[in-house]
């Protein structure tokens, strides 16, 4: 049995892309059986991924060679404590999404249903390579085949969508032609592809300046594919006019991939030892610091919802970043990081699909027309209700237990204004939650708001809000038990991190 | 004139395609055409392909065709690493170059230009009549 658990890298990867083909063949015979298939798929690979991470937590790490081949010359995928937590997250949110766009996707793309699910297993595929892999070009194949499919699904929504998509697709290919270049100095310089490998052969060279401007052209690039501020300007637009459950999937989980893609790159290929030799963390971590501030007080001036939740994620990326740029000087390590990024998967996740129902239900786009919206759709309101206490740091929400092991990390490491940093930002987050929140309960039947009549989401989109706004709360409880930490606590000792230097 | 031969000429490939990124760069940046954008894109792409295969050169090197003869006489070969994994970008390059095209197309479709200035000015436009917020399928 164990000899079948050794498979299950590729073949959550693998199932995916058939599926793909599957849907687009069997989806042109019988357009109903495609989310069928997608649904079916995505059940089994989140079995597979959970399966994977108690294996990893139990048996230690799985390593998969591709057709036999040994590394460094064959492709290998790893699976250690930190990608099979990101897997799981993943295909959890991605299985959610799906759920929801069942009826969403027949309303938005009536005529695309089966080209959308297809698009969506590619996107799938890309993603769930970029996490199991252990070979640094594979990783640039996966991330190429998540963005083309993210630029596509983007797009399907029509004239809106067009010039984002087109935002994001020149942008998104600079920064992963960035990423390239920085794995052509690394193999110029060591002459492998494989990331252990690359690890072992690298440090006599961490003074030299190619694998220096290796480091900063991967760092580049990946910061424009996770939309690090000031390489942002293609989010807004993106998430704002993408169909709903693919804004969901945008912030909740693309960019958080990149995210991935970074610690990987920089714990497993370059090491702390490499990061310690000079001040790119602690220049992250203030450009983290400028990025929270700035995307917060954008999303205060926005009038469209979905909008300003996208500034909203490029704020939450900027704690996810911050998180990672004071990794190296405390004893959490990367725990802050890895909480937020299942804190901010869940909540705007939540957020996102809540703002997609009210699309969905009366196409109301601005925040202004929302008003009077808790009675007449009390569970969806209440699902964005809790997802923004819980992204506020509500105790115990999720958003609570990020802030307080990051503000612990900010402490430790003798960095207080990021404390400051931090405060701020929740009280800027309080204005523009609050204005949301006073305009669905508080403000009712003022003048000139938009007489329209308007009941419930149906059921098979009311779950996935309901679900993941009552997890906000329920995962923020586990994680104050401290019940889960031990998965964490491995990813540091993975990267010898966690210590006090 | 030597320190200009040793960093110049020497490594012209990499001069190369560091010129050739520029020129890429500064048409995606600099155009407002869409098409033009998108040329260079393909063109910032194509620099990073050349400086992957003139890695894999070696002086005197030949084709590497693993065979008996070569490998006992010790000829040198190519690297031929370098050459498949941009044999891979390339496919990369071209879906992405497919996919921006066939943007580029609906958007001609559905605002008559491709220049992004215009695009801007007339999706603005929209937006403040408020036609923006309408779904269009």
């Amino acid at each position: 049995m164990s000899n079948f658990i050794e498979h299950l890298p590729l073949l959550t990867v693998v199932i995916s892309l058939l599926s793909a083909i599957t849907i687009l063949i069997a989806g042109w015979i019988y357009k109903k059986i495609a989310w069928w298939i997608s649904l079916v798929t995505h059940l089994s690979q989140f079995t597979f991924s959970l399966w994977i991470l108690n294996h990893v937590l139990t048996h230690g790490p799985i390593h998969y060679r591709l057709g036999g081949w040994v590394p460094p010359w064959g492709i290998e995928y790893v699976m250690d404590p930190l990608n099979s937590y990101i897997l799981v997250i993943l295909l959890f949110l991605a299985l959610f999404c799906l759920l929801y766009s069942k009826r969403n996707i027949e309303h938005e793309l009536p005529k695309k249903v089966v080209s959308f699910y297809t698009v969506y297993q590619l996107l799938l595929t890309g993603l769930c390579g970029i996490v199991v892999t252990g070979d640094i070009f594979n990783m640039y194949v996966f991330i190429e085949i998540a963005s083309l499919s993210a630029y596509a699904l983007i797009a399907s929504r029509g004239k809106i969508a067009l010039r984002a998509s087109f935002t994001y697709l020149v942008l998104g290919s600079i920064g992963a032609c960035f990423f390239l270049l920085g794995i052509g100095f690394l193999y110029a310089v060591t002459g492998s592809l494989n990331m252990h490998d690359l690890s072992l052969l690298l440090p006599p060279f961490y003074k030299n300046r190619v694998v220096i401007a290796a480091f900063v052209f991967i760092l580049v690039g990946l910061s424009i594919k996770m939309a690090l501020f000031p390489l942002h300007t293609w989010l807004p637009d993106a998430h704002a006019f993408a169909p709903s459950e693919i804004s969901a999937m945008l912030s909740g989980i693309i960019i958080e991939v990149a995210t991935y893609a970074f610690i990987r790159v920089s714990f497993s290929v370059f090491t702390t030892q490499f990061l310690q030799l000079f001040p790119i963390f602690e220049i992250l971590s203030w450009i983290a610091a400028g990025g929270i501030i700035f995307g917060s007080i954008l999303a205060m001036t926005q009038m469209n919802l979905k909008r300003m939740l996208a500034y909203s994620s490029v704020a939450n990326m900027g704690y996810i970043m911050l998180g990672v740029g004071l990794s190296t000087s405390t004893r959490l390590g990367l725990i802050p990081p890895l909480i937020h990024i299942l804190s901010h998967a869940l909540t705007k996740a939540c957020m996102f699909l809540v703002a997609g129902a009210f699309i969905y239900k009366a196409d109301l786009w601005y925040i202004k027309d929302l008003q009077g919206l808790g009675r007449k759709m009390p569970y969806s309101c209440m699902g964005f209700l809790l997802s923004a206490l819980a992204l506020l740091g509500l105790p115990p929400g999720v958003g609570f237990v990020t802030k307080w092991y990051l503000i612990i990390a900010a402490l430790e490491s003798k960095k207080y204004i990021f404390v400051g940093v931090i405060f701020l930002s929740t009280l800027l987050m309080v204005f523009y939650f609050w204005k949301v929140i006073e305009y669905i309960y508080i403000r009712i039947g003022e003048e000139g708001a938009k007489e329209i009549r308007i009941d419930e989401i149906p059921w098979s989109m009311l779950i996935p809000v309901m679900v993941l706004g009552s997890l906000c709360f329920i995962v923020g409880i586990v994680w104050l038990t401290e019940i889960p930490l031990p998965i964490l606590d491995r990813v540091n000792s993975l990267f010898k991190l966690g210590r006090v230097p | 004139m030597e320190w200009f031969i040793a960093k110049i000429f020497a490594k012209y490939n990499y001069w190369v395609s560091i010129l050739l990124m520029m020129i890429g760069f500064y048409g995606i940046v600099a155009k407002d055409n869409l098409i033009k954008k998108i040329l260079g894109l393909n063109i910032f792409q194509t620099a990073i392909f050349l400086y992957f295969i003139s890695l894999g050169a070696v002086k005197g090197g030949t084709a590497p065709i693993v065979d008996e003869k070569i490998i006992q006489k010790g000829y040198l070969y190519a690297n031929p690493l370098p050459h498949v994994l941009i044999l891979t970008a390339i496919v990369v390059s071209v879906a992405t170059t497919a996919v921006a095209l066939s943007l580029v197309i609906r958007m001609h479709r559905e605002y008559g230009t491709i220049e992004e200035s215009e695009i801007i000015k007339k999706s603005s436009e929209g937006h403040q009549t408020g036609e923006n917020s309408k779904v269009h399928h």
